[in-house]
């Protein structure tokens, strides 16, 4: 196989993680936007909990995508 | 496969040496991230200073505005770190908004974010590190050790426990400087890609990836003020558990 064709699977491959970051970014705003619905008082309390785990979570993703830039472009 | 190469996206943060210096063999050139790391930190003395330097009772705007960043950082120590983080609220403060800026200055065009260097982000995770881990060893000495046992735990557990939170509480700083390096780089790139693409295809369908762009610019932003949060956060939790011992 040439090598730059290599290169594009591989970097396609990489990017997999991101079927369980769309599911972990997911799960976190369902439970945030039950949680504000249940108690709306609560809101000030949870929305930074909530935005913390996206970054968090959302991390992870751009690790894969960095991977991916760097099988691609170095 | 198309004859158009795509200009390469990581171009942009190439490291330009500015003047050249030599310290004892050592490299020690001013480069652009340098300049750019001067240039935040001359931003924040700036505007603190053109906000305090005469304060009154009922603030002007520059002076509500250094307020409100102060309080805002007071109130991240509070809830996270509890009354006894108080002294630590200057360390947190200029950790968050030498961050912060630099982030938002890197959103300029032509402008370097130099957080996207992971050199720099490491280095201010190692600082994050050596700090919480000696605030933790002179206010407890050697009982600061019992962070890594967990309370009401087999005795059996104890070797295979030990040794993941030993190796989790040193992965700290690697995961610290790679979450905001890793975000930074992966945005700007992601952007070069679109602007690329938008060169691409043309002035009629280049219009599509150019909205995109425009769209993930504000997506940028978000991110830019969410991983300064998340750096100070993450130092005010791991300073809860230096001084709390869980």
């Amino acid at each position: 196989m040439d090598v730059q064709a290599a290169k594009m699977i591989g970097a396609g491959l990489a990017v997999f993680g991101l079927l369980g970051v769309g599911i972990g970014i997911g799960n976190i705003f369902s439970s945030l936007i039950q949680a504000i619905s249940r108690n709306p008082e609560s809101k000030s309390q949870v929305l930074p909990i909530g935005l913390l785990g996206f970054a968090l979570t959302e991390a992870v993703a751009i690790f894969a995508l960095v991977i991916a830039f760097l099988i691609l472009f170095l | 496969m198309s004859s158009v190469v795509l200009p390469n996206p990581l171009h942009q943060f190439e490291v330009k040496e500015i003047f050249h210096l030599e310290l004892m063999g050592i490299d020690i050139s001013f480069t652009n991230v340098s300049f750019y790391m001067l240039l935040t930190s001359f931003c924040i003395i700036f505007f603190m200073f053109l906000g305090l330097y005469k304060t009154k009772l009922v603030p002007g705007r520059f002076q509500a505005v250094c307020e409100a960043s102060f309080e805002f950082v007071e109130k991240m120590i509070r809830e996270n770190t509890g009354e006894k983080g108080k002294s630590f609220l200057p360390f947190v403060f200029a950790l968050f908004f030498f961050i912060l800026l630099g982030n938002i200055i890197g959103m300029i065009p032509y402008a370097y974010t130099f957080t996207s260097q992971i050199i720099v982000t490491f280095c201010l995770a190692m600082l994050v590190f050596i700090v919480v881990t000696s605030v933790g060893l002179l206010r407890h000495g050697l009982h600061f050790l019992k962070l890594f046992v967990p309370k009401g735990l087999p005795v059996l557990l104890y070797p295979l426990v030990i040794f993941i939170e030993v190796l989790s509480y040193l992965s700290r700083p690697v995961t610290l400087s790679v979450r905001l390096f890793a975000n930074m780089m992966a945005g700007h790139t992601i952007l070069k890609v679109f602007a690329g693409f938008s060169v691409i295809m043309g002035a009629y369908f280049g219009i599509a990836p150019a909205i995109f762009t425009t769209l993930l610019m504000g997506f940028e932003f978000l991110v830019a003020i969410l991983q300064a949060y998340v750096f100070a956060v993450l130092t005010c939790i791991y300073l809860h558990d230096a001084l709390y011992l869980h």
